[in-house]
This record gives structure tokens, C-alpha cells and sequence, in this order.
């Protein structure tokens, strides 16, 4: 006992100078004002709302080697409930080793390459009320463990537990297209949402090339809606019940990297929900440096989007964009992409502009938005909610 | 020459691929042709700063205005020494808010693009990115990408043009033209000091030849007995009359980097 004092003593000393400022604490304050461009469908709905959003991040290491990292998240909604959330994004503990990495508690995980769809992210589920740009996820429970050997990473994720898509409430906007029971999923899995899902993702930078090839087996993050499957709210209308499937997917997700091109690839294709479909994003950007004897970037953006489902809103649809980056002392920039369905012309777009204010703010500007689409189109069902919103962040 | 290690960032390109050092030629030596003797100095000044292993510092920048106003961003980079290929670079912004923990990892290279990646904490991605960005203005501020990344010999060709005094000490004037593509510059003129090779100014020339920006390097302090590394520059932007002031300070040699510590994964969870 008293060797083993005497040589962890030392130990301490030095884990604990070698942890000296590994205390990290940020924090994001938001403000959030959303204007609708037509009127509400419903009662409850409004043409303008305001939200506030907050989230802290707390890290601690305790040596080189281990770390804890703490990241709640809690958002106030003026109209829907549903939006008024909270979740714990990150709560995890992390171990780094020459050859390997473990991850256990809750964290989140992106995959992919392109910029106008995610298709082979699925690690997290979407946070939907967040943003329909499905880029906000939910805090997924995670044992990650990565091994790292000469080429690229091999990565095994378990994922004990199931987190259920968030969907607005009845009062939210922008809505999906229906009212979701937000109350009652149905499970395919006699495991409900109690299923531990595995993923297993290669991934490796070879000269210009990034690869990933990843498989996932578990439940889909994507709910499908059963037209004949719904409760009535308060009001007699239907609120769809969504279906989560247990599904396979394998994915590819590719980019190269040239000096002023990328070239962008992600493919996956799923079985588990009906019969096996396909669906890819493949395109590219184009980077034009100090534009017109300016210091301002402009990025050019094509992207094809392609999936094999009837219900698929980007089913065979092209996007087109720009990325603006002015370079300026506020570190301004700017993406528009618009995306148009080759087939009858039913066409999206969103625009995101930011620009920093004094040191601590940055200011955001985004709009989303549908046009020109046609009645057949499953985006009919999300016309009427283009909004354009205003957003202040503060940073601490 | 030995521009600092800045760097930070997404910059740049280290270099290199010079496994052996061919017969080197003496700076001194005034027989030489002044392409020979301009590369002989760059050379000289590379030589010396070889062997240091690893670093790493903390960085603040001032930046202003023509119209005066101010702003400053803080960072923190560290850097691999590679021994046959380009240097290994990791910075991460702690100041402002915004980009509080953006890191960017850069394996650099002499002509060829460098591997350039950025990891964004907001959206938890690490995003391989394009290297055309050599002219783009790090951070909004006076110094381009490739102003802050290590100068690698085979990046340039050379002219020696005169050795003339500056302030205490007497200077090798030599002018530089980029080998690699994208640059911002036509051409560039460096003070190095003939006692250590140290570079105290460089004049930056635009595409169109006018001067363009002229950079000051001073407080130089010397490391492990050998490394000189400038604790402030100056940038000043001639054609906008912006500035922007670099101040180095906790630089650390031989901290005990692997190539581990520059992954994407050590990106990943970089504080």
C-alpha cells in the first residue's frame, strides 16, 4: 500500500499539472424571431414567432488521456410546445490512446459530404423542431469506440436506446406536411425503442480522396407514416402515428479535394422499410478566390439528388448554389441553394447569411422557402410555411 | 527564411521534400550568380531553423482599420516538425465567441496543395476542405494563408539583389518569386540578418507588381540555444491602410507531439 502511495503520488502531481486549465466553459445565448411569409393554416399557428435558446458546453480533463464533456441544450418556443425542448446533446466520457479511442455516454456523430441533403448521417436522430435543414441532432447514448491503424479509422458504434424523431406541434410552423402524433410511436422491434442498434463505419484520406463506407443495422431515424394509422387531437384532426422500421443501410460517402474543386458523392442504400431502395447526392463546388480583385471567396455549388422512393420529395431533383465568404473583419458570409425537381419544376430554397457583431455576437439571417410547385409534388404539402428569420447569438 | 509558425490555421504549407541537403552554397559567396546566391540564403536561413521538433504557442492579433477601429482574435497553434515532407500544423481560436474552438489541421506541402482540414464545434463535423485559399485573408486580417505558413525553400525562386545595413545589423536583400500556384504575389523582398538569417521585413508585390504590404518582424527571442522565432509582427496593408499586429507569446519546444496529436481524430477533440 505504501509503494503503491508512493509511486502514484507523482502520478497525481503530474496529472494534476498536466490538467492545470483543462477546465473549458463556453456557453450560447440565443434569440431567435421567425416571420412567416403567408398566413397561419390553423388557429393556433402564428405569422410571427420569437424563441430563445441556450446551450452550455462544460469539458474537464483530467489528464492528457481522459476527458468529460457536458453539453445540455434547452430551447423556449412562443407557439409550439413541442419546440419548447431540452436534451442533453453530449455527456460522455472520451479516452485517447496511440491506437485507439473509446467514447461512452451521449454524443453526436456527422457523416457526410454534401451540402443540400444528409443522407448518410444516422447515427443521431434529427431534431427536427430545431431546423428543418436536418442538421440539428439529438444526443444519441453511445459506446464509440475507434481503432486507428496505419490506414484510416475503423469505427464500432453501440447504441443502446432510441431516440424518437422530434416533430412540431400543432401550433408550430414550419410544419412537415402532416400533423405527427408526437405521443405514440409504433415500433416494428418488439424491443420498442429499447433496441440496441450498431453502426460500423471505415473511413481513410488517401492523397485528394476522403472515403467513408459504413454500415448501420438498427431502427430507422426516418419514421414512415401509415395513411390509415392516426388519433384525433382535441380538435378532431388526424395526428399520423409515425412507424419506426428496423433497417439495414450500407453507405458510401466520398469526396475529392482538389485545389479549387470538390467533387462530392453519398449513397446509401436500405432495406427494412417495404422493399429496398437506393437514394445518392452527388455533386460539386467550385471555389472562385478574391473575386474580382477583391478578398472575397465565392463558392459554386451543383449537386444531383436521387432516390428510388414514390414519397420522396428530392427524388430526381438538381441544386444549385453559392457560398460567399466576404473575408472581412466580421467574418461574413453567405449560402443560397435552390433545389428543383427535374421532373415538374416544384422547387426549395433556403438562404443563411451570418456576420459577427463586436466580439461576442454573430447575427444570422435565414429563409426558407418553397416555389413554383405543383400539386402532385410531396412538397405541396410543405407550401406556405416559407419564413425568413432573424437570429442573435451571444457567445461566452 | 524563417517566417514565424504561425500559422494557425487552415494555413498553410510547410514543406518540403528535401531528404538530403545537396552541397549547399555559401551566402557569403559573391562569386555566385544572384539566382545561386538568393537561394543560397533562403537555404541558409531554412538550415537554421531545422531540428526543433515540435512547438507550440499562443497567438493574439490586432487587427485595424483604415478608420481606426480595433479588433482582436486569439489562438493557439502547435506544430510537427516532418522530416521529408511538409510540417504538421493545429490551431484553434479561443477568441471570438463565435469560433471559440474551431481547430484546423494542415499537413502541408512544398508545391503541391496541402491536406486541409477544419473542424466546426456547431455542427461537430470535420470538413476536408480546399487549398486555392492561399491569398485569402486569415481571419479578416492583413496576413493571407500563405503569409503565415512556413516558407519552404522549393517554394520560391531567388534573386540576391544586395546586402545593405538595417538597424544594427547588416541585411541580404533577396527577392522571391513563387513556384507554387494560386499566390497572391508576383513577388516578395526579404531582409534576412547575416549574423542569424533572422527575416526582418518582407514587401509583398500584388499580381499587378504595385506594392502591396510590408511586414515588420521584431523582439526576436532565441530558443533551446537555436530558434529564433519574432514575437511581433507587423503587416501593413499599403493599398487599404489596414494593419494588423501579431503577438506571440508561451512558445514551448519539444513538447512531445506525436503524429497522433495531428490527426482528424486529435481535431476532433481538440480544447
Amino acid at each position: 500500500m505504501k509503494r503503491l502511495k508512493s509511486s502514484l503520488l507523482p502520478l497525481l502531481a503530474l496529472a494534476a499539472a498536466q490538467s492545470a486549465g483543462a477546465v473549458d466553459i463556453r456557453a450560447n445565448l440565443s434569440a431567435e424571431y421567425q416571420h412567416f411569409f403567408s398566413a397561419p393554416e390553423r388557429s393556433g399557428q402564428a405569422g410571427d414567432n420569437l424563441s430563445l435558446s441556450f446551450e452550455p458546453e462544460f469539458y474537464y480533463a483530467f489528464a492528457n488521456r481522459d476527458s468529460v464533456t457536458f453539453t445540455p441544450f434547452v430551447r423556449w418556443d412562443e407557439s409550439d410546445s413541442e419546440r419548447s425542448h431540452g436534451d442533453i446533446r453530449k455527456l460522455y466520457w472520451h479516452r485517447v490512446e496511440q491506437n485507439w479511442e473509446l467514447r461512452a455516454g451521449i454524443d453526436q456523430v456527422f457523416w457526410g459530404v454534401t451540402e443540400s441533403v444528409h443522407l448518410v448521417n444516422i447515427v443521431n436522430q434529427i431534431d427536427l423542431v430545431e431546423s428543418p435543414n436536418a442538421e440539428e441532432l439529438l444526443g444519441q447514448p453511445m459506446i464509440h469506440f475507434t481503432w486507428i491503424p496505419a490506414l484510416g479509422n475503423v469505427e464500432l458504434f453501440l447504441l443502446p436506446g432510441f431516440r424518437e424523431r422530434t416533430f412540431p406541434g400543432r401550433d408550430g410552423r414550419p410544419g412537415v406536411g402532416l400533423q405527427v402524433d408526437n405521443d405514440n410511436a409504433h415500433y416494428a422491434s418488439g424491443a420498442g425503442d429499447k433496441r440496441t442498434d450498431i453502426a460500423l463505419r471505415w473511413s481513410a484520406t488517401h492523397g485528394i480522396w476522403d472515403i467513408g463506407l459504413a454500415h448501420f443495422s438498427g431502427t430507422s431515424r426516418e419514421p414512415r407514416f401509415d395513411p390509415q394509422q392516426f388519433s384525433l387531437n382535441r380538435h378532431g384532426e388526424r395526428e399520423y402515428i409515425p412507424l419506426y422500421e428496423v433497417i439495414d443501410q450500407t453507405s458510401i460517402d466520398l469526396q475529392s479535394t482538389t485545389e479549387s474543386w470538390l467533387l462530392k458523392l453519398e449513397a446509401i442504400t436500405r432495406n427494412g422499410q417495404g422493399d429496398r431502395f437506393s437514394a445518392a447526392a452527388s455533386g460539386v463546388e467550385y471555389t472562385f478566390v478574391g473575386i474580382g480583385g477583391t478578398v472575397m471567396d465565392l463558392g459554386v455549388i451543383g449537386e444531383y439528388l436521387y432516390d428510388e422512393r414514390p414519397e420522396a420529395v428530392l427524388d430526381d431533383d438538381i441544386a444549385i448554389g453559392l457560398r460567399l465568404a466576404l473575408n472581412d473583419f466580421q467574418s461574413t458570409e453567405l449560402v443560397a441553394v435552390l433545389l428543383r425537381d427535374r421532373d415538374n419544376g416544384s422547387s426549395s430554397f433556403y438562404v443563411e447569411a451570418s456576420r459577427r457583431i463586436g466580439d461576442s455576437f454573430r447575427l444570422e439571417l435565414e429563409a426558407r422557402g418553397t416555389t413554383h410547385v405543383d400539386r402532385h409534388d410531396p412538397l405541396k404539402t410543405l407550401d406556405g410555411d416559407g419564413f425568413v428569420q432573424l437570429s442573435l447569438g451571444y457567445f461566452f | 527564411m524563417l517566417l514565424p509558425r504561425i500559422a494557425v490555421i487552415a494555413a498553410s504549407f510547410f514543406l518540403l521534400g528535401h531528404t538530403q541537403v545537396q552541397a549547399q552554397n555559401d551566402p557569403m559567396d559573391k562569386s555566385l550568380s544572384a539566382e545561386a546566391r538568393g537561394k543560397a540564403v533562403a537555404e541558409e536561413a531554412y538550415r537554421r531553423d531545422r531540428g526543433f521538433g515540435d512547438e507550440e504557442a499562443t497567438l493574439t492579433m490586432n487587427l485595424q482599420d483604415a478608420r481606426g477601429r480595433e479588433r482582436s482574435r486569439q489562438m493557439r497553434f502547435r506544430t510537427l516538425e516532418r522530416e521529408h515532407e511538409g510540417d504538421w500544423m493545429i490551431a484553434v481560436f479561443d477568441n471570438p465567441g463565435d469560433v471559440r474552438g474551431t481547430a484546423s489541421l494542415t499537413h502541408s506541402k512544398a508545391l503541391e496543395p496541402d491536406d486541409q482540414w477544419l473542424f466546426l464545434p456547431a455542427t461537430n463535423r470535420v470538413r476536408r476542405i480546399a487549398s486555392n485559399n492561399k491569398s485569402t485573408p486569415f481571419m479578416g486580417s492583413e496576413f493571407s494563408f500563405e503569409d503565415l505558413s512556413d516558407q519552404q525553400v522549393e517554394k520560391y525562386t531567388y534573386k540576391y539583389l544586395r546586402q545593405e545595413p538595417c538597424g544594427e545589423l547588416s541585411c541580404h536583400v533577396v527577392e522571391q518569386y513563387p513556384a507554387y500556384e494560386h499566390s497572391g504575389y508576383s513577388r516578395q523582398v526579404v531582409w534576412y540578418d547575416t549574423n542569424e538569417y533572422r527575416t526582418h521585413k518582407v514587401e509583398y508585390y500584388d499580381r499587378r507588381e504595385r506594392l502591396l504590404k510590408t511586414l515588420t518582424m521584431s523582439d526576436y527571442s532565441q530558443f533551446l540555444d537555436k530558434y529564433w522565432r519574432p514575437m511581433r509582427l507587423e503587416m501593413v496593408n499599403h493599398q487599404t491602410s489596414n494593419r494588423t499586429l501579431l503577438t506571440y507569446s508561451g512558445y514551448q519546444f519539444q513538447v512531445g507531439f506525436s503524429e497522433r496529436d495531428f490527426d482528424v481524430n486529435a481535431l476532433r477533440s481538440i480544447r
